[in-house]
């Protein structure tokens, strides 16, 4: 169908969600329960890509630096910027759309496939608050992942280039404090948000909208994988242009 | 009671529901039958304001549904029961939940007060010890009795149940039948089935509806069917021979 059409869609749906609100009480519990889905269930796998993509940031920035003049604090430095501003908002963002983007679409998706979305709006519940607003809500916990993400991989980069012998522990911890400049946070956290929105409404917008069987379930589960990734990269091009020219 | 008054849907150049007028009373189990493609679950769909018609009048109590506001057919909505022909029951939920979950959205009732009224119709449904069962652990005939307590739950004004007994043995589609129907008058309520399964048109069929190509073609009673000259009628509910020699055998009686 017409991109254009899902475009005006999904901004149809998104007054939706903050429509009729759910009683508070449900609300709260279906709250809680995707933090745990969505949040606290992802630490441990973005815990493991940090640490070692921090390492082989490290190493690679390591073998890149031929030139005998160049200090070899560079190495803490340059994973410190990578993992700050790149890796950790951006890459987990889209590697976080593979495994929460497609949970969100297969979970919404079954219950539209079973009727249980029918069920819901024969009751007279606003199916668009029961459903997305409480996942907006929990990803808006999302910097907290991200925070996890950034520690780790300086983290990896620091055992990779002391204990591979690239650099000395105090060269590489005098590469991280260099040069800081506390806005590349505020920056990469900026992002973070607006990726948490996208994280949250883009794969809800497929599940919801699913039309057919579990085979379509399947399918939208990679249409939503597969666009979070693109508004994702867009929104990151767009973010850093002005906030950072 | 709900009227119908000339109710036509269609999707873009598809027409599905032409022109179609009639009553669902109260107190009875009116069924609206007719063969795959006829349009039935459409209808239904209407009925519960998931698909807007495009002309004609549906109205409950006297009141047409479009001229309801958000705030009334929200309202509204809350006086259905509906019955899923898949169940439809929340897979994370376990039975007592998914029964308890209407009253926990609508109603200020204590845990406890949601927790009694949720074992009474757990009993009225013959559900046994399922309370702490998830939907996945039980049969296909409990999952639809949860369905239906559910449905129940809040004392609803309209029942509907789309296949209620489809994907049932013979003995089992029987009881969910009987017991509908039990409900029905038990509650004084609107209930409207959709079907096609011929053993519910004979059991429960207290006012049907038979739809052919999307037009109604005819409407009665379980005891008019076996007298009907309709030809569309006639192709349908005796399509097998053993429905044939029901006829037979009932006419002869006669």
């Amino acid at each position: 169908m017409n991109p254009l059409f899902h475009i005006g869609n999904y901004f149809q749906m998104l007054p939706k969600v903050f429509g009729k609100f759910t009683k508070w009480d449900v609300l709260k519990r279906l709250i809680f329960h995707e933090i745990d889905s969505l949040i606290i269930s992802s630490l441990g796998i973005v815990s493991f890509i940090s640490f070692f993509v921090g390492g082989v940031v490290a190493i690679q920035t390591a073998l890149n630096l031929e030139n005998p003049l160049l200090p070899a604090n560079l190495i803490g430095f340059a994973t410190r910027q990578s993992v700050i501003l790149e890796f950790a908002p951006t890459f987990i963002s889209v590697i976080m759309a593979g495994k929460v983007g497609s949970y969100i679409t297969s979970s919404i998706g079954t219950m539209r496939v079973t009727e249980q979305i029918d069920a819901l709006e024969v009751m007279g519940i606003n199916t668009y608050n029961y459903l997305i607003f409480p996942k907006i809500v929990a990803l808006m916990f999302y910097p907290f992942v991200i925070t996890f993400s950034m520690f780790l991989g300086v983290l990896g980069g620091y055992v990779a280039c002391v204990y591979g012998g690239f650099s000395t522990s105090a060269e590489y911890i005098e590469g991280i404090q260099m040069d800081f400049n506390p806005f590349h946070v505020s920056y990469a956290f900026i992002k973070t948000f607006l990726f948490a929105f996208v994280l949250a409404t883009i794969p809800s917008y497929h599940g919801y909208y699913l039309k057919g069987g579990a085979l379509q379930v399947g399918k939208s589960s990679t249409a939503s994988f597969v666009w979070t990734s693109v508004v994702i990269i867009i929104v990151n091009y767009l973010v850093t242009q002005l906030l950072l020219t | 009671m709900i009227e119908v008054q000339n109710l036509s849907k269609s999707f873009g150049d598809t027409t599905v529901l032409k022109d179609i007028s009639t009553q669902f009373d109260k107190g009875i189990t009116n069924l609206i039958i007719g063969s795959s493609g006829s349009g039935k679950t459409v209808f239904l769909k209407c009925l519960l304001g998931l698909f807007e018609h495009n002309s004609g009048t549906i109205a409950f109590e006297g009141k047409p549904l479009k001229s309801m506001g958000r705030k009334e057919r929200r309202n509204l909505r809350q006086e259905m029961g509906m019955v899923f022909q898949g169940s439809a029951l929340f897979d994370s939920l376990t039975v007592e939940e998914n029964i308890m979950f209407p009253m926990q959205m609508f109603t200020k009732k204590t845990t406890e007060e949601m927790r009694e009224r949720a074992n009474e119709v757990i009993k009225r449904v013959n559900l046994g010890n399922a309370h702490s069962k998830l939907p996945a652990e039980i049969s296909g005939g409990m999952q639809k009795r949860v369905a239906i307590a559910r449905a129940i739950v809040m004392n609803p004004k309209y029942l509907f149940c789309d296949e209620p007994n489809s994907g049932l043995d013979p003995k089992t589609a029987i009881i969910i039948d009987q017991l509908i129907s039990e409900i029905t008058q038990e509650y004084n309520i609107t209930t409207v089935i959709n079907t096609h399964d011929m053993n519910s048109v004979m059991e429960i069929g207290e006012r049907i509806l038979f739809l052919d190509k999307g037009t109604k073609a005819w409407e009665g009673s379980n005891k008019d069917i076996f007298k009907t000259e309709n030809e569309a009628v006639s192709n349908f509910v005796y399509s097998s021979n053993l429905m044939k020699k029901v006829r037979q055998l009932y006419l002869t009686k006669k």
